[in-house]
């Protein structure tokens, strides 16, 4: 019977079946420290062991300060963020797991590391604590976000209990225009099927605008899965995927290479395969997106407006936009190049790899970001995309232009370290979510491209990049 | 883990769709590496009217009146009632401990996210998925509900609704089993599997 891509990540990694659970052996745990204390602890409190040490990498990213740093974890100053990394270096020192620490040039986002380390594979079961684990279904591999409990079970089991979700197709062809990236297809797509159109799904990306798009781009889309409920995000293996991973220090090589390739180039859905749900988009009518409300759906046309709640039928909804444009203080039907802005934040798991600052430098370059700005972040993924991006003198472009070049970390996508916004601050951002007090309590969130977060710097207003 | 069976209490109802994780427990407290005390931090940003940060002493906080978790009416219901897709974005089972914390046993809604609805059964909470019209009829009384989940009935003074429950995290729930100690009785099949997982795909 012909399978779709997930019914084949998810038969390949079956160990057994139960009353329509299925256990699932995991190839690979990311961890890091937010979510895995309390797993740790109680794998402790059962004296219970790790069942392959191998299996995990951990790092932190949510915590790290993205100022100075060299003098390591004491540099944090907050004590309870500085207790939290103290308490993964002394987990996985204790559990004898591999961990990157903060001042390792290796270390970054956990979902950056991954791929970017050849700790994500092809064809791999990847879990993390993290909803944004659907990053790494760019590569072909089975990935999801789970709690701590499951953490924890993994951690002792080596495996995990799952319920098989249905499978969606979401084929989009066509060329985006210049200035339109996969982050602004992402939002586009979420705006289309709402935050939960994708629940009880996982979701396949497909059609010719994907297999133009280059990895990177593609974890974007992957990353932005979960906005629209998915906790699986796909895309197939092609000649790209291969390059990609090609090399990479977790990778395999010689003889091993070549047996990992014949697998991985099985790694697509079979034609004929059964789809519950298929979507189509045409990627020519896509624009540059930017939020306008409190829910990644709340989205629309760099040159468009905030709703009007009278106009929507449905009460819910209505009520939905009224809570939204009042916590974000803006009118119905406002245009968002009016809208100023004060803070600016170009990184996350989302938009912080080296394409993403290139596009950002390219409409940087030159310029000078407006007076009324008051922060204009950029926040590499991790010490290696910021290497690279120096390197390349992309640093000096943001700096002349007035940003800050900062130390890889989650930062202010949702604002567990310093980097975050006061109550009534707005924000242009490149991260994932637009939800009420995400970067701040009572402050604002829009979600934009690296290349919209840039001219919209530059305008000091919500902007798309000038010709 | 905690069980499940039955429970009998009044719903509180928040009448707000997609409720986010971030919501339910703000990122200050997830710096916390422990598992409890969330409760007194469940909706901060909507129950008190400053910024909370942890170690705070919140019983000394200004309350927001607006907010339904401040209404004295609603003291004490162990039933949330809410709209469709509750529990999106952050995976943080903080969420769950904060709710779980709080005194909060069961959660009706239309619709929940994937990774919270999972997070609910690990620590003894029942979300009960139940028609939009069902909850919006729920949300115009306001009697005691009970709920049995052996029966996976829900019952108001005049209705009684079945609700769906996939039956192996049911029967986990029911008896408040041990995830890991269970899969654990599954160790020659995972040894088994992973050696042949392993000789197929060497580089792993």
């Amino acid at each position: 019977m012909p399978q779709t891509l997930y019914d084949k990540l998810m038969s390949a990694h079956k160990v057994l079946e139960q009353e329509g659970s299925t256990l699932i052996y995991i190839d690979r745990q990311l961890i890091h420290e937010v979510t895995s204390p309390q797993a740790f602890e109680g794998l402790s409190l059962a004296g219970r062991k790790i069942w392959r040490k191998q299996a995990n990498l951990a790092v932190p990213d949510h915590n790290v300060p993205t100022t100075e740093r060299s003098s390591g974890v004491s540099s944090i100053i907050d004590p309870i963020s500085r207790l939290q990394v103290e308490t993964l270096d002394k987990n996985c020192e204790s559990f004898d797991i591999q961990e990157i620490q903060m001042n390792d040039i290796r270390q970054g986002i956990v979902h950056v590391i991954g791929p970017e380390q050849g700790a994500t594979l092809p064809g791999m079961s990847i879990v993390c604590g993290d909803s944004h684990t659907t990053t790494h279904g760019a590569l072909g591999a089975l990935a999801f976000g789970i709690g701590t409990s499951e953490v924890e079970h993994v951690l002792a089991t080596g495996c995990l209990w799952q319920n098989k979700a249905k499978n969606m197709k979401i084929e989009i062809n066509g060329e985006l225009a210049k200035n339109v990236s996969a982050k602004d297809l992402a939002l586009y797509v979420i705006g289309k099927i709402g935050t939960a159109g994708g629940t009880g799904f996982a979701i396949e990306f497909c059609g010719n605008t994907i297999e133009n798009m280059s990895i990177e781009g593609r974890m974007t889309l992957c990353n932005m899965s979960i906005e629209a409920g998915a906790k699986v995000g796909l895309v197939s293996v092609d000649d790209k995927t291969i390059d990609y991973v090609k090399g990479r220090p977790f990778a395999p090589t010689g003889d091993t290479w070549e047996s990992a390739l014949k697998y991985w180039q099985t790694l697509h859905s079979d034609s004929e395969s059964h789809f519950d749900e298929s979507i189509l988009i045409d990627a020519n009518a896509i624009k540059p997106q930017v939020t306008w409300g409190t829910s990644p759906e709340m989205v629309v046309d760099i040159n468009g407006s905030t709703p009007d709640p009278k106009l929507e039928k449905d009460e819910i909804k209505a009520e939905s936009i009224r809570n939204a444009l009042k916590y974000i203080h803006l009118e119905p039907n406002t245009l968002m190049s009016t809208v100023a802005i004060d803070k600016v934040f170009i990184g996350s798991c989302t938009n912080s790899r080296i394409e993403d600052l290139r596009a950002a430098a390219s409409v940087a370059k030159g310029k000078k970001i407006a007076k009324n700005i008051k922060l204009a972040l950029v926040v590499p993924g991790s010490g290696l995309v910021k290497k690279q991006a120096e390197e390349e003198g992309l640093d000096q472009i943001f700096i002349d232009a007035g940003f800050e070049w900062r130390e890889p970390g989650c930062s202010m996508c949702l604002a567990m370290n310093a980097d975050k916004l006061e109550a009534g601050e707005r924000c242009a951002s490149t991260s994932n979510r637009n939800f009420e007090g995400r970067q701040g309590q009572g402050s604002f969130t829009h979600l934009v491209s690296p290349k919209i977060a840039a001219a919209t710097a530059i305008a000091g207003r919500f902007s798309g990049v000038s010709s | 883990m905690k069980n499940f069976t039955s429970m009998s209490s009044i719903a509180m109802p928040l009448d707000r769709a997609n409720i986010d994780t971030d919501a339910i427990i703000p990122k200050q407290f997830l710096k916390s590496i422990k598992r409890s005390g969330f409760g007194p931090n469940l909706f901060d940003e909507w129950r008190y009217l400053d910024h909370g940060e942890p170690g705070m002493d919140n019983s000394k906080r200004p309350i927001n009146p607006g907010f339904v978790l401040n209404d004295t009416k609603y003291s004490g219901a162990q039933i949330l009632l809410t709209r469709r897709n509750f529990g999106c974005g952050s995976s943080r089972e903080h969420a769950p401990w904060a709710l779980e914390d709080y005194g909060f046993r069961a959660i009706i809604a239309p619709s929940f996210a994937d990774i919270f609805y999972n997070n609910c059964f690990k620590n003894g909470i029942l979300p009960i998925t139940l028609s939009s019209e069902i909850v919006d009829s729920l949300f115009n009384y306001s009697g005691q509900i009970s709920i049995d989940l052996s029966q996976q009935i829900v019952k108001t003074n005049n209705h009684s609704y079945n609700f769906e429950v996939d039956p192996e995290r049911k029967r986990r729930l029911l008896n408040g089993l041990d995830d890991i100690g269970l899969t654990l009785q599954n160790e020659t099949e995972i040894r088994s599997f992973e050696k042949e997982h392993f000789a197929k795909f060497p580089w792993l």
